[in-house]
């Protein structure tokens, strides 16, 4: 009545043209948002958005710990981005993104030398930074749930600092350095494909938290004399619950932000994130709920984080159909995963991060060799879809090779720390709890715990 | 004076409170125990690896009672807490060799 009354189709002209004058210049003639800009606004949101998988790893990792530990684990995790985020800066990101040498290691763009804020590259050289710099401290963030609850904090300090500076950029600069336009690395150059980083960031994470877990040592306790595992539950499941649910709303920033453009893809990657986040749950909620008989919490939500690192170096070339399988697989390989290395390896990490992140991480990477569709993505095609066996090897070459580096460059790390000042606190402080021994402060002021270790 | 200290379940202290409210006693502390007496224990499941819980969890009730009120105080949280089961809980009674009301300084 109202439209009818006013002349509608008309008054919606003046609205449209007085409400945008700026799509129209003085001649009439319209002018867009470019490329680059759109590139950049996608970019930044996504990074920013992954940015917030630091929360939803602190709050995991504290609720999946004693309460006794809790201001450490929140200490460890603001510590691992503030040393990612320097250290990147000042080496990291020449390192990984610099101009190739060999296609192993970048050589120029040190703390930011030869960028020039005034140009339009030197701009998109910032928003390309922070978004691989957000990517760097995921990668960072995960060592510290394997090591949680007897780690000296001055340690954690020097090993985010090494991780960050050296062993991530490298192996990341194998596969990823094109992304910047300096040169190849090696490994993308034979073919292999990540394009989120299961095993760039997730992997690299998972195995040095594994030769962290192993350098340290297991928790007083963790380990009966006769080698039997023994539980020892996490305090605050709902901080974990939340803490999954933060981490798979950031997944999409980390897997649909890695176009670096905004373009159409973004939804298809959106839904084999979600897809694979769902069945993972469903996979791991199933597997230990027949196991055991009891649908454990923690190990359905390592399931999620399972099938979300499962698809992350596939979720552009799969189908959702593909990326749905990958998820499923994930969330039941993760639950055989973590009671293998909690139980057999009897190797303690409280979290499953190197279940989640190392283990599956390289079984995604392994996927795309499997799974890579045609019509989706870049044009590689995985064994399922008639492309041979070549796509399978490369990326399981790859896979074993970025995580023999993570493994490897782990232990290194870690020994190196464990001789200069030692990486595990007193037996005597670590039963008194890392709050009050390392940090002077208590997480839960005022609470009484009840608690028997 | 003496000391009823009594282990029930958490889950009958507001029948407990309520009857010894009808007696007009109204003194007393609550306190969080885990403990056990023949009541087993139960298995709980956490990441695959079964922990035996055999600290139970239960609340401790402490009231200090004139003499002559210890029978009638004592039958009152027998009644109001009693399920039948095992793990219904204990009264112990303690002799208190003084009182002492911090506010005024005399004895109770």
């Amino acid at each position: 009545m109202f439209w009818k009354r006013i002349g509608g189709p008309s008054l919606a002209a003046a609205l449209a043209l007085g409400l945008a004058p700026e799509l129209f210049a003085a001649d009439g003639a319209e002018t867009f948002v470019s490329q680059t800009a759109g590139n950049t606004l996608w970019t930044m949101v996504a990074a920013m958005v992954v940015m917030f998988m630091q929360a939803g790893f602190t709050l995991v990792e504290c609720g999946l710990s004693r309460a006794k530990n809790a201001v450490n684990i929140l200490m460890k995790n603001y510590v691992d981005f503030v040393a990612g985020t320097l250290m990147f800066m000042l080496v990291g990101f020449a390192f990984m993104f610099g101009q190739s040498q060999g296609g192993f290691i970048g050589a120029s763009g040190f703390g930011f030398s030869g960028v020039d804020p005034a140009t339009e590259a030197g701009q998109w050289n910032y928003t390309f930074w922070f978004f691989q710099c957000v990517f760097c401290g995921t990668a960072a963030t995960i060592v510290s749930g394997a090591v949680a609850g007897r780690t000296k904090f001055a340690a954690y300090i020097l090993t985010s600092l090494l991780v960050s500076a050296f062993v991530y950029p490298v192996s990341g600069h194998w596969v990823w350095n094109s992304l910047n336009g300096q040169g190849t690395g090696w490994l993308e150059n034979l073919g292999y494909v990540d394009f989120a980083g299961s095993s760039v960031v997730h992997s690299v994470g998972g195995w040095v938290a594994l030769a962290g877990a192993i350098v340290v040592g297991p928790r007083i306790g963790k380990y009966q004399a006769d080698g039997v595992a023994r539980a020892i539950p996490g305090h605050n499941l709902t901080q974990t619950a939340l803490g999954v649910f933060i981490l798979w709303f950031a997944w999409f920033g980390f897997n649909c932000g890695s176009t670096t453009t905004a373009d159409g893809t973004l939804g298809l990657i959106a839904v084999n994130t979600n897809l694979a986040a769902c069945a993972g749950f469903i996979g791991a909620m199933t597997t230990i709920w027949l196991k055991t008989g009891k649908p454990d919490p923690s190990m359905s939500f390592n399931g999620v984080l399972a099938g979300l690192v499962g698809v992350t170096a596939g979720c552009f070339d799969v189908s959702p159909w593909g990326a749905l399988i990958i998820g499923l697989m994930s969330g039941v390989l993760v639950v055989f995963s973590v009671l293998f290395i909690d139980q057999v390896l009897k190797v303690d990490d409280p979290v499953g991060a190197v279940s989640v992140h190392g283990v599956c991480g390289f079984f995604g990477t392994l996927m795309v060799g499997l799974f890579a569709a045609p019509g989706y993505g870049s044009d590689l095609t995985g064994l399922f879809y008639g492309g041979g066996v070549g796509p399978l090897v490369i990326q399981l070459l790859g896979a074993l090779v970025v995580g023999l580096w993570a493994f490897v460059g782990g232990l290194v790390v870690f020994k190196v720390v464990k001789a200069v000042i030692g990486v595990r606190v007193r037996p005597e402080d670590e039963i008194k709890g890392l709050d009050l021994t390392e940090h002077g402060a208590e997480a839960y002021n005022g609470f009484q715990f009840f608690t028997c270790n | 004076m003496k000391l009823i200290i009594a282990y029930i379940r958490p889950e009958v202290l507001p029948a407990v409170k309520c009857a010894l409210y009808a007696h007009e006693i109204y003194s007393m502390s609550i306190t969080n125990v885990m403990g056990a007496g023949r009541q087993k224990g139960y298995t709980e499941l956490y990441r695959g690896l079964q922990t035996e819980v055999n600290l139970l969890k239960k609340l401790r009730l402490e009231l200090g009672v004139p003499d002559e009120k210890v029978a009638e105080a004592s039958e009152a949280i027998c009644q109001s807490a009693r399920t039948g089961h095992e793990g219904d809980g204990v009264i112990f009674v303690v002799d208190l060799i003084s009182t002492e009301r911090i506010r005024t300084g005399e004895p109770m």
